[in-house]
């Protein structure tokens, strides 16, 4: 019986999120569309991550180097080094680890703020003057995430790779110029555009499901937190399974 | 002759998680008047007036307001509708991100579009000089009082100029001082903008001073209505425990 009750929960859910999905992207070629909000936003989640995605980048890009240099070189292909961390920061790591990051910040973020707003009914406040919720918290919201982790994600792979070349310079003496080359020789349009492509739909699983958890959040000051936090934790996993599903789907079409 | 209806609620009835909270209301509100509808806590006063903004749908009863079925009404058409409504949130419901000016435009720039800036400012000045805050312009929601941001709120809804005020326990948590001067300000909005007003409250004080007429909500129905000297000479016990002690 609890179970029954539990998967009737769940399925209702996962109804209620395709159907805010659908008003999302419903109220997105709506007229009347809240481009100042939208450019806000884009601050809010894009330049206000600057700092930590930096972080992030260098790191990535220094620790994927130290912990790959000794098995490169037990096979004399330490040469290998800079492609290899590039391709695999730019196709795999960068995304996913910037997406992670971003799932923390972004999504808990959303989440706190619409829930907080819920509870303290600015969003009916809206609602009762006139102005539809949805197209003004929720769509520039979306979009903002949507447009601002690709570029996230590539600004951290900009420092992942000079994280990469401090990690070879620890042990060696390597120009950034031949650092560079070296580590785009073998770098081609396949290993950019399927991971770029991915991002976006990230940075949309971000925005709509930390929109989501907010925009429904229950009426005590309790339920604030529980939205950020569910944020995080759906916002991660989905974008786990969209890399699982983007990855699957650039390995059928190569 | 027949006073006009601004607002008609007959049979209304709505629940959340089987239990009625609402069984059934029927009442009127009349055009120019202060109704006060007072209550005990969960009688439902609250979900009352959130229902005829639609803010909750009615499992059951018609709401007309200003002549329109309000649940027989499409989203757009309801839209316009409710540019006429001015609501107070208990709460305020200030827009934290906004400071008080932002706040103030923000229904301008959506209802009266078309609006220049300046004619935008001449309006916020003079509503902010109604509720008697003109130097808060600038202030962020978290820098003001609990009494100010009531007074900021309610300049919020009076800047669109609405036919109908409704006021969700406007002076709950509010010292009495404050109190007295938000009933005040109650009456002054009515007098100067010749609206209609609901007033939820739980104080008597609020009642005796805003209310032309009085309606109780009891066990989802409504116990009683009259004027203020109907409820205050009452023999009845629950109406006696309530005015007797100031506060429901």
């Amino acid at each position: 019986m609890n179970a029954t009750i539990k998967l009737t929960a769940f399925l209702v859910e996962i109804a209620n999120f395709i159907l805010f999905m659908s008003l999302t992207f419903k109220e997105t070629f709506s007229r009347d569309f809240e481009f100042n909000e939208f450019l806000k936003q884009c601050y809010q989640l894009g330049y206000k991550s600057l700092p930590l995605i930096s972080i992030t980048g260098v790191i990535m890009g220094l620790v994927l180097t130290i912990q790959s240099r000794p098995i490169l070189d037990d096979f004399g292909a330490v040469s290998l080094l800079p492609s290899m961390v590039a391709i695999s920061l730019i196709r795999e790591i960068g995304p996913v680890i910037t997406a992670l990051i971003c799932a923390g910040k972004i999504g808990s973020g959303l989440g706190a703020e619409l829930g907080s707003m819920k509870v303290s009914e600015q969003i009916d406040a809206m609602e009762v003057s006139s102005t539809n919720p949805m197209r003004f918290l929720v769509v520039p919201r979306v979009l903002a995430a949507t447009l601002m982790l690709p570029i996230l994600v590539l600004y951290a792979d900009a420092w992942g790779i000079l994280g990469s070349w401090a990690g070879v310079n620890i042990k060696g003496d390597v120009s950034f110029v031949l650092f560079v080359s070296h580590a785009f020789h073998t770098f081609g349009p396949i290993d950019f555009f399927p991971a770029f492509i991915k991002t976006i739909f990230f940075g949309g699983v971000i925005g709509i499901v930390g929109c989501y958890k907010g925009y429904n959040a229950g009426r005590g000051t309790e339920s604030v937190g529980a939205a950020a936090n569910s944020a995080v934790v759906v916002a991660s996993l989905l974008v786990i399974i969209v890399d699982v599903i983007a990855v699957q789907i650039t390995d059928m079409l190569i | 002759m027949e006073q006009e209806r601004v607002i008609d609620i007959q049979h209304l009835q709505k629940g959340f998680f089987n239990q009625e909270v609402l069984v059934d209301v029927s009442l009127q509100l009349f055009k120019g008047e202060n109704l006060v509808v007072l209550g005990k806590s969960g009688s439902g006063k609250s979900v009352l007036i959130k229902c005829i903004v639609r803010l909750l749908m009615p499992d059951k009863g018609i709401i007309t307001v200003l002549g329109e079925d309000v649940n027989a009404m499409n989203r757009q058409d309801f839209a316009e509708l409710r540019k006429k409504i001015g609501f107070l949130f208990q709460s305020g419901a200030l827009y934290d991100s906004m400071n008080v000016k932002q706040n103030l435009e923000f229904p301008l720039q959506r209802i009266k579009k078309g609006m220049t800036q300046k004619a935008m400012d001449e309006k916020i000045a003079e509503v902010l000089e109604n509720v008697g805050l003109s130097d808060a312009l600038l202030k962020m929601p978290s820098h003001l009082s609990g009494g100010m941001k009531k007074r900021i709120s309610l300049a919020r809804t009076l800047v669109v100029d609405p036919m109908i005020m409704l006021y969700d326990e406007p002076t709950t948590g509010l010292d009495p001082v404050t109190s007295d001067e938000i009933s005040l300000l109650i009456n002054e909005v009515q007098k100067k903008y010749k609206t209609s007003s609901i007033i939820i409250t739980h104080d008597i004080e609020c009642a005796r001073a805003t209310a032309d007429r009085l309606i109780m909500l009891h066990s989802g129905r409504v116990y009683k209505e009259g004027g203020i000297e109907a409820f205050e000479c009452s023999d009845d016990l629950l109406i006696n425990s309530f005015f007797k002690n100031g506060l429901i």
